[in-house]
């Protein structure tokens, strides 16, 4: 009796398996076609939701406010202050990469979030999605102090019409353990040399792809990269054979910020790939660690919070966007975090809050430092020339998951 | 006054009746009691898990990773080509493996002790050092390992102090494999100490009588009969391991991804839902062949 009931569950799965061997077979010989091609999108295009009207004037709170934000971005020193004068209580998610934000606002968009920090990389992905919905800066009086690279930039800003307000911007660092390191490393190669094998550490994040394109500009022009952000098949393939060989060397790829801060204190990682708000928090626990832009250069984001489409609390969103674009708490995160502030007027106040900050992040530095960090950007099958040569983001995370952390 | 005691009266007689039918008829009451759990096990578990397949034959737009409703077999093929994900498919299933396989080592003296030769009170002493540890989070035990593994970590520490040096097994695969087998050991011990307490000590006795030295008791008539339990310990222990993520992210390093950490990316950072529920189908199929085998073993019968 039981016998014959195996043999019967036997025979439904061999049936099973044998479908899934000529499914198999079926697609394989179908040949690559890939996926739909990544929209053609030109800046023109208008985001689903470009028609909807923001409103004119900011009413009462709604006594919330649901923030997706990057670790440090919703500190208790402006955070509290913000829920006293409003009476708005702040709840903050944490992710970890440009792409959770994406699927965090894409699920949770039918009215749980309000604001997201999200970077540069993820914005047009959020607008596009319709995820996002048009904001009226007029309602944020400090958005006229911002620098005009913050104003209305292309990616949050479409046809003039805004779906967030700017936040702050900052370089990917290089954080060493000055034990390890008696003078401060001067190039990327380090996180590549076998030397430090098994104590280097950077984020689990398919952007990095575009750290190591970064690297290779410099050290292989004859690959020709101009725009780490924007590579050709063979170019890509040069930076992600770079990271496949560096991947034996890595002692874990960090997907949150205290992950890395707890490799730093143990001492399991001396060299990594870094936010300042790493290093601003190790040193705070008397870690001995430091950091360096090295002469390549640095990949780096621009943050803006981008207005959730169904947001549940806009009044809130609206208070909390006024409010972290004056110069006081503008200057409060930037030194905090250890980022470049947008509002201009913020410098003066950051060396209140500590000597010297305003130079050391930046606040008032030229246009040339601005020049020397790539920011964050959605890599698009339409590379700049117009021609559609390009690797797409999909598969940067594809290639991310399978070949170099996989 | 009156009135009020006879419209109990009536009151208790419906009741009477009622129960009086149901007696009668008793496929009524077994469908009345089984009715709720079926309907919520065949609504909410078989349609979600339905929906999910049916995503796996989906595609997600590449730019804005919506769900696109075109049916293809894109994702099945992704899964079964590509190197990467073939090799997390066999890190996964040889570490669940051999997972299994060191529980059973370790738990079977255990459980052959709790349920043979231990004391009534050394044997519920015993019971609560094996069940209490999952009184405890889940996360909290896994972070502890992280402790003990790190590289000024308690391990190091013994290990300088008897001169053996630092060994460095935090974020590695050994170190993963190391916490699967602390982490789901007492779904192995319960199981055979079940099975163990059921042979019977006459046919023990028996063997011994015909001149069976204890080893092949052991080996010929305590194993077999016990097999049934270590079978349904090893699918707890094969499909816990099998279906985990969270173990690899905290403990795991570079290369440490299992199928349920390419699942949770798919889902949660990527957005590629459709390619997350083919590859749920994975485990699903393998646990199918798993079980089917287990069951020609008779591990269910001892259930």
């Amino acid at each position: 009796m039981n016998g014959k009931d195996g043999r019967r569950w036997t025979s439904a799965l061999a049936v099973i398996g044998a479908a899934l061997a000529l499914v198999a077979a079926a697609c394989s010989s179908k040949g690559a076609t890939g996926g739909p091609t990544p929209g053609n999108t030109s800046t023109a295009a208008q985001p689903p939701t470009a028609n909807l009207k923001p409103p004119t004037s900011i009413g009462p709170g709604e006594g919330q406010l649901n923030l997706i934000a990057w670790e440090g971005y919703v500190d208790p020193t402006w955070k509290k202050p913000f829920e006293q004068q409003t009476g708005c209580h702040v709840n903050a998610t944490y992710a970890g990469s440009s792409d959770q934000m994406v699927t965090l606002m894409k699920n949770g968009g039918g009215g749980q979030f309000d604001l997201v920090s999200s970077s540069g990389d993820a914005d047009l992905r959020i607008i596009y999605a319709g995820d996002a919905r048009p904001v009226n800066v007029n309602l944020i009086p400090d958005w006229q102090n911002f620098f005009p690279a913050f104003q209305s930039p292309p990616f949050n800003t479409i046809n003039g019409v805004h779906y967030g307000i700017s936040l702050q911007w900052g370089p990917n660092i290089l954080m060493y353990n000055t034990k390890d390191f008696s003078s401060p490393p001067t190039s990327w190669s380090i996180i590549y040399d076998p030397k430090y094998k098994g104590k280097i550490t950077i984020p689990d994040n398919p952007i990095q792809i575009a750290d190591a394109a970064l690297y290779l500009s410099k050290t292989n022009p004859s690959l020709g990269i101009t725009d780490p952000y924007e590579l050709t098949q063979p170019q890509f393939q040069a930076a992600v054979a770079l990271l496949k060989q560096q991947r034996p060397l890595i002692r874990k790829y960090w997907g949150l910020a205290s992950q890395e801060i707890s490799m730093f204190t143990n001492g399991e990682a001396v060299i990594g790939a870094a936010w300042p708000y790493q290093e601003s928090q190790l040193k705070g626990a008397k870690v001995s660690v430091a950091s360096v832009i090295p002469q390549e250069g640095a990949t780096g984001w621009a943050d803006t919070w981008m207005f959730a489409t169904k947001a549940p609390h806009p009044n809130c969103a609206y208070l909390w966007l006024k409010y972290i674009s004056t110069p006081k708490v503008q200057a409060q995160q930037a030194v905090t975090y250890g980022e470049t502030p947008d509002n201009s007027l913020a410098c003066p106040l950051m060396d209140q809050l500590q000597k010297g900050a305003c130079a050391q992040y930046h606040a008032n530095a030229p246009a040339s430092y601005f020049n020397s960090i790539s920011l964050w950007k959605t890599p698009l099958a339409t590379c700049d020339n117009g021609k559609m040569d390009c690797v797409p983001y999909s598969q940067w995370q594809q290639a991310w998951t399978t070949e170099v952390t996989g | 006054m009156d009135d009020g005691g006879h419209g109990i009266e009536i009151r208790a007689g419906t009741g009477v009746r009622l129960s009086a039918a149901l007696w009668r008829r008793s496929w009524v009451r077994g469908a009345a009691l089984l009715t709720p759990p079926l309907a919520w096990f065949l609504l909410i578990y078989f349609a979600s898990l339905a929906v999910l397949l049916l995503t796996a034959f989906w595609r997600i737009n590449s730019f804005t990773t919506n769900i696109e409703r075109v049916w293809s077999l894109d994702n099945f093929r992704t899964i079964l080509t590509n190197p990467a994900y073939r090799s997390i498919m066999l890190r996964t299933i040889g570490i669940a493996a051999g997972v299994t396989v060191v529980d059973a080592i370790l738990a079977f003296p255990f459980a052959y002790f709790m349920a043979r030769m231990a004391s009534a009170r050394t044997r519920t002493a015993l019971f609560v050092a094996v069940l209490l540890p999952l009184w405890a989070s889940y996360i909290a035990r896994v972070y502890a390992w992280l402790l003990i593994f790190t590289h000024d970590g308690v391990l190091n520490w013994g290990l300088r102090k008897i001169g053996l040096g630092p060994v460095t097994l935090s974020y590695t695969n050994v170190a993963v494999f190391i916490v699967f087998c602390y982490v789901w050991l007492p779904f192995m011990v319960i199981p055979t100490y079940a099975a163990l307490e059921r042979v019977p000590l006459s046919l023990v006795e028996a063997s011994a009588d015909l001149g069976a030295r204890g080893r092949r008791t052991l080996r010929r008539v305590i194993l077999p009969l016990a097999l049934p339990g270590l079978i349904a310990g090893s699918i707890f222990t094969f499909s816990l391991t099998l279906g985990d993520f969270i173990t690899p992210i905290l403990i795991g390093g570079a290369g440490s991804n299992f199928i349920g950490n390419v699942i949770e990316q798919n889902v949660g950072i990527s957005n590629n839902v459709p390619l997350a529920a083919a590859f749920a189908v994975v485990p699903i199929v393998i646990m199918g062949v798993y079980v089917a085998l287990a069951k020609r073993l008779g591990a269910f019968e001892a259930i």
